[in-house]
């Protein structure tokens, strides 16, 4: 528990940092959120009278003051462009943006190991050929040519799936899962393929071990055998896992555009573009927030896999 | 076997979820577009974008409305009288006008929206400089009184684009037009579901129910706006593959502007039709407080650099929706097409331009093109210039960025080597052109803020004039001489006109009275 408190005591300067660098970025990049509410037929003397409207204004610290002390008081602002809360627009882009997380995860998890286990249990095989095939095929394609590839075969050809959009739980079962099938199996592909390698490398490692080898001379079955070589070569795995998931709530872009889902990625991708700094300001630091947040999940995780690990 | 038994199941799963689980939506009647932008601002007072204007016209209605003639046409109003000299007008609301929440529209909403819009709005400030005076004469009947004459009321009143004059609950229209309305409340087809709002992704629209139609069918923007539909969404779908995608399947009726890459591959599609979304005509931006483009010289010689057709094409519209060459700065086909004073920069002729440019004393100092690079058609365009001043022998500095730092560029008066700029591009729709005060660059005083700060007093009057001026032949007089004298002094220089095009269902009825790029979603049905 100590442990764990530390840890959490630890997140405050980096979210401090984080905050820091991510206002100094957003603010002194090139572009005026003004100019582009304005419009392109606008005046400069409409420009500036908007940006005294907005607060943009005044002088760097003074914003950076005020908005560290409406974040101080749970307030992460209104966006200038929508005028709708951030906390609300997060909360409109969280389900979509958990949902495919958590599916593509499962989905990997379902595949990857179970993948990686066997073409590190026929190492040199032509099903292990088959798997680094696929890994490295997995890998290589764009995400967004995959994308492509499914909406044309499993919307467009066979119209199994929508084409894009997400249809939230609110809208029944059904809807849900038929929104998330093709985004999901998209984006579980380059992440099936990482963990497939990273499994495989690992069970390898293991399965050449000499308690391995006592083992299996002593007549252990194919299934105990890999069960044990697999706890061995959790960690690497786990936190390969880990990453991933962090890297999914961060926002997967690309998915999100070609599906037309409506994700955090696409928030921020959208909100950088038109310099919309509540958005940006608040939605990175909360994303840095999970990160640290998923990694010491990943750190407390080893000891489910190795007790001898202490903290 | 066990391959072939995974195979079924994964069929049968595949076809259990596309079966199970429709939307209660599903039983409304409803029509899907992909909007050209996302809607973020949702005051069409606050902002020019044609997105949130497009916005206004679903919540809100407006007094007068332009027809598919571009003639204005009574809307909200019922009757209307005007004395001989144009100073005074009487109007009179149409019976049962009523605001989404029910309550009557009355004369003195429409006063407060009126003088809300004047403080924005171009057509609204020329009003205001005419001495416009608003009074209510009852709840429905109000007047307009004139200082001095004034061409253009019923234009005004029927404004289409820029800030159109949208009429809103007295409470609200008295809030101050340099912030954004908190509410949307209006008296036009559709109410806004602001629950049903994702900022980036979908705007919700149901059919009012206090809409009180016109008798006349939609025409342009005037007519019945009843909706056949019960509700209609607006969807934001960055990606044009997976919009085009979304259309060939069905999930979506209508893309409001169809990347022209796609043009060519729908056309031979049965269920897609396509059509024109309205005329635009390319800008080029000159800065005229620093050299070269200082020296109208050196204007009329980037003028004479500039081939239209190229232009257009490189933009990447077929020929069928291209004009390959138009001589009057407000849109070729509009109400106010004149080719006077066009015929010098009707074909190319760059040795022309060359020695302009030496008359204006340029030297070779470097030039700095703004190039976005964010934005397709912009970027083809800006290159497009670029190629254009380097025939001329100037020294481009092509500088790239994405367009929004552009915008925050373009408003600094910087000299070009210390962060200014010398050129950058845009595009506007037909109504932002097509007349000298709708027309931003044409109808920017000496002494305006418009970046490029175009200044010749000789316009200044001429514009002056042509407002005032009530008989139509004289107008039409001073307009030619209006754009003689910009084709001399060139506030901007025209890169050709081109139509933005629309893909649709075939299914769709209606399609004929989509008019001129405004999302006149009420004229269709299914």
């Amino acid at each position: 528990m100590g442990y764990v408190l530390r840890r959490l005591l630890a997140t405050l300067p980096v979210m401090a940092v984080v905050a820091v660098v991510v206002f100094l970025l957003i603010h002194l990049s090139p572009g005026d959120p003004a100019a582009l509410i304005a419009g392109d037929l606008a005046t400069v003397d409409d420009i500036e009278k908007l940006r005294g409207v907005l607060g943009l204004d005044k002088p760097l610290w003074q914003q950076f003051v005020l908005w560290i002390g409406r974040l101080a008081s749970g307030d992460l602002g209104v966006s200038i462009f929508t005028q709708v809360p951030v906390t609300q627009l997060l909360a409109q882009r969280l389900e979509p943006t958990v949902s495919i997380a958590f599916f593509t995860m499962l989905l990997t998890l379902l595949v990857a190991v179970p993948l990686g286990t066997l073409a590190a249990w026929r190492a040199g095989s032509w099903i292990d050929r088959l798997v680094m095939l696929f890994a490295v095929l997995a890998f290589s394609v764009p995400v967004f040519l995959v994308g492509y590839l499914l909406v044309y075969a499993f919307a467009v050809q066979l119209p199994w799936f929508p084409v894009q959009g997400y249809a939230r739980i609110a809208d029944g079962m059904g809807a849900w899962l038929r929104s998330l099938v093709l985004p999901c199996v998209n984006l579980a592909l380059v992440y099936i393929a990482l963990v497939t390698r990273m499994t495989r490398a690992t069970v390898l490692e293991v399965l050449h071990e000499d308690y391995i080898r006592t083992a299996r001379a002593k007549g252990l079955g194919v299934l105990p055998v890999l069960g044990h070589a697999l706890r061995n070569a959790a960690i690497p795995i786990a936190t390969t896992i880990g990453v991933g998931i962090a890297l999914l709530i961060g926002g997967v872009v690309v998915t999100e555009t070609v599906f037309g889902i409506p994700g955090v990625g696409r928030l921020v991708i959208d909100s950088v573009q038109r310099h919309d700094y509540p958005v940006i300001q608040s939605v990175l630091l909360i994303s840095a927030g999970v990160y640290v947040l998923i990694n010491l999940l990943i750190d407390l995780s080893y000891r489910l896999f190795d007790p001898r690990i202490q903290y | 076997m066990n391959r072939r038994l995974l195979a079924s199941a994964a069929t049968w799963g595949a076809l259990a979820l596309a079966t199970v689980g429709l939307p209660a939506v599903a039983q409304t009647k409803t029509l899907k577009v992909v909007a050209h932008a996302d809607v973020k601002i949702l005051d069409p007072t606050f902002t020019t974008a044609y997105i949130s204007r497009n916005f206004g016209y679903m919540v809100y209605d407006t007094l007068f409305a332009q027809d598919s003639h571009s003639k204005p046409q009574p809307q909200m109003v019922d009757k209307y009288t005007s004395s001989k000299d144009g100073k005074a007008w009487s109007f009179t609301l149409r019976p049962g006008l009523k605001f989404s929440d029910g309550a009557a529209v009355t004369s003195a909403d429409v006063i407060a929206s009126l003088q809300r819009w004047s403080v924005r709005d171009s057509l609204g400030r020329a009003m205001g400089a005419a001495g416009a005076e608003w009074k209510a004469v009852d709840a429905s009947t109000f007047t307009l009184t004139l200082k001095e004459p004034f061409g253009m009321v019923l234009d005004a009143l029927a404004k289409p684009s820029g800030y159109p004059p949208f009429i809103l609950p007295e409470r609200l229209a008295k809030m101050p037009a340099t912030s954004p309305l908190p509410e949307v409340l209006g008296s036009g087809p559709f109410i806004f579901k602001r629950d049903e709002w994702v900022p980036g992704n979908k705007a919700v629209f149901v059919r009012n129910p206090q809409y009180v139609a016109r008798s006349e069918p939609p025409n342009g923007l005037s007519g019945s706006k009843q909706s056949h539909f019960d509700r209609v969404e607006w969807l934001y779908l960055p990606d044009a593959n997976s919009s085009v995608a979304a259309l060939k399947r069905g999930e979506v009726d209508l893309i409001e502007q169809l990347p022209p890459d796609y043009i060519a591959p729908l056309s031979t599609d049965a269920t897609i039709k396509i059509g024109s979304g309205g005329a635009y005509q390319g800008f080029l931006v000159l800065n005229q407080t620093f050299p070269p483009f200082d020296n109208p010289k050196a204007r009329q010689a980037l003028a004479h650099a500039v081939n239209q057709e190229k232009f257009t094409a490189a933009m990447g519209y077929p020929l069928n929706m291209r004009v390959t060459y138009c001589a009057t700065y407000f849109i070729c086909g509009g109400p106010n097409e004149t080719s006077a004073g066009a015929e010098p920069f009707r074909t190319v002729d760059v040795a022309k331009g060359k020695a302009l440019l030496a008359e204006a004393g340029y030297t070779g100092e470097k030039v700095v093109l703004l190039v976005p690079t964010d934005v397709p058609y912009l970027n083809a365009e800006a290159l497009m210039t670029a190629q254009a001043m380097k025939s001329l022998g100037m020294n481009v500095d092509m500088q790239n960025m994405d367009w929004a730092s552009i915008g925050a560029r373009r408003a600094k008066k910087d000299a070009p080597e210390a962060g200014g700029w010398n050129v950058y591009v845009t595009v506007a729709g037909e109504f932002d052109v097509n007349s000298p005060i709708t027309n931003a660059y044409l109808s920017a005083a000496c002494g305006s803020s418009l970046p490029g700060w175009p200044c010749d007093k000789q316009l200044d009057e001429l514009r002056s004039a042509w407002i005032k001026e009530t008989d139509p032949a004289k107008r039409k007089e001073l307009l030619d001489a209006f754009q003689t004298r910009a084709y001399q002094a060139i506030p901007y220089v025209n890169a050709g006109q081109y139509s933005a095009a629309y893909a649709a269902r075939s299914s769709l009825k209606g399609l004929d009275k989509l008019w001129a790029g405004m999302p006149v979603v009420w004229a269709l049905d299914r």
